[in-house]
């Protein structure tokens, strides 16, 4: 196969593990027939990329430009795409690519697929590696592309792309969506907030829990929790043994699972969004006295993506952002480590990162 | 005047129990009530010894109320039935289980889930609903309200068919529950002892594929020439470990001791489900990211509501499915449970109740 031309792209990449972003020059393939291209307007940051920029996860390959909660304008479509024009609103979460016709794929969960390529760090069919989307444009093939809502404003709206299908697509796939089931929300960071918001618009009553009083006003005030519960505090904990029917637990960190299996309901859900690095203690107990389950999750499908964001428009849904300038990034990064954020940031690309001209 | 287990009820029963943590079982005389409007009494004639019979006499969970008599898979004939007993009557071949006693009139109990009541009584070692306590299998008789009875089919002979009733219900009622019983699908059953065996047995009549994952090799011609596995995995075997990755639909996991989760997770496909059905004394160590990259899910299970009972014993005739046991006699119970701690049985001690239990 001869060499796929190439056209000049520019983004933050870091260059070794201790993450801190610098300006980047590098090239993207051509718009090939069934792929998308769009200028980048907005960037979350997610998590995942401060602990990928990082190498926490022994994955990451240098120089790294990450990204995957990106929202855009579409330049060009190749000649083969049906499904988007330039000029519309578009994104593209944390997957580009995957084989197609395994069973998760066959199934819409390319979230599953072995093959699946990541949006950034991953080395794609042409032997580059994948670059994400703190860079000033994308391209991308159209079964990956995500359509947004017109009413949702483009900014605020990036980091459902990751944070929104995270919480959404368990809640579906468990049946944590029902009108008047009461719904645990373990964590009020960035899936945390985003877990709230689509839980009450399913028209469940959500609980969020968390380790310290501080994000009550918050919680209930603000993002329309129904209540809040400190787990540290065992009275609060045992009031509300019993009552929910699942519980989104987005803490990466370790902690204990007894008191979060407690306040569940005989035959309850706990899932887990976040993924501790150490095993978890799990105490059987529960599971075979109560029937109670554990279980994980990761993003979600391209189409149930694609349902989210449409639920999300319909619903008025975004995400708490803060948006910040390409130059602000490695302090954004450092805030984010300390949890210092209400609740993701957003880089504002289009307006704020430019091409280094000493590069 | 506080009363003795002689004297507590009305009818003299023998048996035997154990009094202290030794874990000693030896001749025991306690009583039992007059046999009520809705309860059948049953003339023991077979009881199997469960691994939780151990347990319980040693005071592994700490809540053993000495003294106990232990067994929940009694097989007997009914010989009183009270004048509400519609179900049952006199001659009939029965078994009675795990459960003696439930509210039966919440949620749970509506849903035939007598085993998720929070008032749910076990058939020993439990305080019955009027305050006495409850005793079990390993005695001559025992005296239950006729919805925690079972009828025994036919074809199901007594003594071989009695462990069916913790081991049997124990593997079927998540399998049923949790959707693994998908003709084609492949089952891992993690231990071979007694609920492992018949878990391979239930499996293969679902007409899944089993493969039994096992410490060391040592059975693995027994499970596959005998059980009808169709293979057997040793988790020491790196390689194929490595083979097996991502090749399993479910596993039941039988094992009781503290064991590593993260080999089992893997061999489980994408939504792959993992049921505990052992209770190791300490919490397990559960790691995450095979749970979140795989969608997969840990549960766990514990036995079955009555009307499942039935229908696994229904379902157990129809395959020809019973245990596979050793038969002892009343008095060599204590050397019984020694080799039970080591796990040298194959795979079920039943005990002969009604030809080796005599008073002295």
């Amino acid at each position: 196969m001869g060499k796929v031309l190439q056209k000049e792209a520019f983004g933050l990449a870091a260059k070794d593990n201790s993450g801190v972003l610098s300006p980047f020059r590098f090239t993207r393939r051509e718009t090939g027939e069934k792929d998308v291209r769009f200028k980048v307007l907005f960037c979350g940051i997610c998590h995942s990329d401060l602990h990928m920029v990082k190498n926490e996860w022994g994955m990451s390959t240098y120089p790294l430009v990450p990204g995957h909660e990106i929202v855009g304008v579409v330049t060009e479509v190749g000649a083969k795409v049906t499904k988007f024009k330039t000029g519309e609103k578009v994104g593209v979460g944390c997957l580009v690519s995957s084989c197609g016709s395994c069973d998760s794929c066959t199934e819409g969960m390319e979230n599953y697929c072995p093959k699946s390529i990541q949006t950034y760090g991953f080395k794609y069919y042409d032997d580059t590696i994948t670059y994400g989307g703190y860079s000033d444009h994308m391209v991308c093939d159209e079964g990956f592309i995500i359509r947004i809502p017109d009413n949702l404003p483009l900014d605020a709206a990036a980091p459902l792309l990751c944070a929104g299908i995270t919480v959404y697509s368990p809640m579906k796939y468990h049946g944590l969506d029902k009108p008047g089931m009461h719904i645990g929300v373990v964590g009020l960071g960035g899936l945390g907030h985003v877990g709230v918001k689509f839980a009450k618009a399913m028209g469940t009553k959500v609980t969020v829990i968390s380790t310290s009083e501080r994000k009550r006003d918050e919680a209930i005030n603000r993002l329309g929790a129904d209540a809040f519960l400190v787990s540290r505090d065992p009275k609060q904990i045992k009031d509300a043994m019993g009552t929910m029917d699942g519980i989104i637990d987005t803490v990466s960190a370790t902690h204990s699972l007894l008191p979060l299996l407690g306040l569940l309901k005989h035959k309850g859900k706990l899932v887990m969004v976040g993924a501790p690095e150490k095993p978890l203690e799990l105490p059987v107990m529960p599971l075979i006295f109560e029937r109670k389950m554990v279980m994980g999750s990761m993003i979600g499908g391209i189409k149930e993506t694609q349902e989210m964001i449409d639920m999300a428009g319909k619903h008025n849904i975004t995400a708490d952002i803060e948006l910040i300038s390409a130059d602000y990034v490695n302090t954004a990064m450092e805030r984010l480590e300390k949890a210092d954020v209400r609740y993701r940031f957003v880089i504002d690309v289009a307006n704020t990162l430019k091409p280094n001209p000493n590069l | 005047m506080a009363k003795s287990p002689e004297t507590e009820h009305p009818n003299k029963v023998f048996g035997w129990g154990a009094r202290d943590k030794s874990g000693v079982l030896s001749p025991f005389h306690f009583s039992r009530r007059d046999n009520g409007e809705n309860d059948v009494t049953v003339k023991i004639l077979f009881c199997g010894v469960c691994h939780t019979d151990l347990h319980t006499i040693k005071n592994d969970w700490g809540y053993t109320y000495y003294p106990v008599v232990p067994g929940h898979e009694i097989v007997g004939i009914a010989t009183k039935v009270g004048k509400n007993v519609t179900k049952f009557k006199e001659g009939d071949r029965v078994g009675v289980g795990v459960i003696a006693g439930s509210c039966q009139s919440c949620e749970s109990c509506d849903q035939d889930l007598e085993n998720y009541c929070p008032q749910m009584s076990f058939t020993y070692n439990a305080i019955a609903s009027d305050g006495t306590k409850n005793y079990g299998g390993y005695s001559e008789n025992i005296v239950v309200d006729q919805r925690f009875v079972l009828r025994f089919p036919e074809n199901l002979p007594s003594d071989s068919g009695a462990p069916l009733l913790c081991a049997g219900i124990t593997v079927y009622s998540p399998m049923k529950y949790y959707g693994m019983t998908e003709a084609g699908k492949h089952l891992g059953v993690a231990g071979l002892g007694g609920l492992g065996h018949v878990a391979v047995k239930i499996g293969k009549a679902f007409g899944l594929k089993v493969t039994v994952i096992s410490s060391s090799s040592k059975k693995e011609e027994e499970a596959i020439n005998h059980l009808g596995a169709d293979s057997f995995l040793v988790t020491s075997d790196p390689q194929k470990m490595k083979a097996a990755i991502g090749t399993m639909d479910y596993i039941i996991d039988t094992i009781s001791a503290v064991h590593a989760l993260y080999p089992l997770l893997g061999l489980l496909k994408v939504n792959g489900k993992l049921i505990a059905l052992g209770l190791p004394e300490k919490p397990l160590e559960l790691p995450m990211f095979p749970l979140v990259l795989g969608r997969k899910m840990v549960g766990g299970s514990d036995v079955g509501g009555l009307k499942e009972t039935q229908e696994m014993l229904d379902f157990c005739a129809k395959h020809n499915i019973t245990a596979d046991i050793e038969l002892i006699k009343m008095d060599e119970i204590n050397s019984a449970m020694e080799r039970l701690a080591k796990s040298d049985v194959r795979y079920r001690f039943v005990i002969d109740v009604a030809n080796s239990l005599s008073p002295p």
